[in-house]
């Protein structure tokens, strides 16, 4: 018998990390932002959100990505923000 | 007016030279008349795929700088009515030849010619861009390797910046024991990965390096798995609706018995 296999190793097929890792790839080899101008994005959105709400700096996640566009499946890269807010400032 | 196709990959290594050959090979079985372009200048090999190396005279530089005229750089395979090969030059350099004359070029081949099958360099360079330029098509060849997808990827992202969109997916070496066991990507994961139309997926046979050494496609076999499995997908180009190939039934499990009984 297979121990490693037995104790739940197997759970974690090659191929899903594979899929895994060449995911994460090609999400960069797909855009042609830079690494720094990705950062500049950031900042902006943070510093423009902000002006209005708390946010949770820990939970933020802000990145290029590749989906299928809803109107006709096309794929296309997309810049996903997932900025969670912690309180929503009052309206003056 | 023929079609003109374009095989290619971005990497190395994946089949694209053997695609090519079965697929025009395969085609002409058809009836169509059909004509395979080598645009690897400097490592020419489809002919030797093809089994036409003793034939060649003239080859692609040749017919682009006018040194010969295009019908004496087509070589026939005497094998398979309808059948030629445009050879590429092995001893000059990839620049020997510009897009514009590779759109030329294919230009005329498509007045005679059904199917133009046109192989293409490894890589993303100037023998990759001509190889491109004069396409109506292009089909990309992977395997279910890391390297391969992300390549295909890459390309499938310049063709559609040159107006190449929708190209066609084959994927090449599929080992069917080992999807099974997870440890290799499997059609699904691939096409989920690079979201373009499936054309066909060729299974690992030990056929195709046999039929290599002897310079002959394996689509000319009758019973080899990847030969089915190209004849579906000239089927599939010539327009026609073909189910996809169980790669797991080429052979039964009492069939391998027999045979494990007899090869003692």
């Amino acid at each position: 018998m297979d121990l490693f296999k037995f104790f739940g190793r197997s759970n974690e097929k090659s191929k899903n990390l594979a899929k895994e890792r060449l995911k994460l790839v090609l999400i960069h080899d797909r855009s042609d932002l830079s690494p720094k101008f990705l950062e500049m994005i950031k900042g902006d959105m943070i510093r423009v959100v902000k002006e209005y709400a708390e946010i949770d700096h820990e939970g933020l996640d802000i990145r290029l990505t590749r989906m299928k566009r809803e109107s006709d499946g096309v794929p296309i890269s997309a810049l996903v923000a997932n900025i969670p807010i912690t309180k929503v400032k009052s309206h003056k | 007016m023929g079609k003109a196709i374009v095989i290619t990959s971005g990497k190395g290594g994946v089949g694209k030279t053997t695609t090519t050959a079965n697929i025009g090979t395969g085609l002409a079985m058809l009836g169509y008349k059909t004509v395979v372009v080598d645009t690897d200048i400097g490592l020419r090999n489809l002919d030797v795929v093809m089994g036409l190396e003793n034939r060649i005279v003239y080859d692609i530089v040749d017919v682009v700088e006018k040194t010969c005229r295009l019908k004496q750089g087509l070589i026939r395979d005497k094998r398979h009515e309808g059948l030629y090969l445009l050879a590429a030059a092995q001893t000059k350099d990839k620049t020997a030849v510009k897009p514009e004359q590779m759109v030329e070029l294919i230009d005329e081949l498509k007045k005679e010619f059904e199917y133009i099958i046109i192989d293409s360099p490894a890589g993303i360079e100037q023998g990759f861009q001509n190889s491109i330029a004069g396409a109506d098509e292009a089909y990309i060849v992977t395997t279910p390797e890391i390297s391969a997808v992300r390549d295909a990827d890459r390309v499938i992202g310049l063709l559609e910046a040159k107006g190449l969109s929708n190209p066609k997916l084959i994927i090449n070496r599929i080992r069917q024991d080992m999807v099974k066991k997870g440890d290799m990507m499997n059609v699904d994961d691939i096409i989920d990965i690079l979201a373009i139309e499936l054309l066909g997926v060729i299974p690992d046979d030990e056929a195709i390096v046999i039929s290599t050494n002897k310079g002959e496609p394996v689509v000319t076999e009758e019973n080899p798995l990847s030969a089915k499995a190209f004849r579906n997908i000239c089927r599939r180009i010539t327009g026609e609706k073909v189910e996809w190939l169980n790669l797991e039934n080429g052979e039964s499990k009492f069939s391998k018995l027999i045979k494990l009984l007899f090869s003692k």
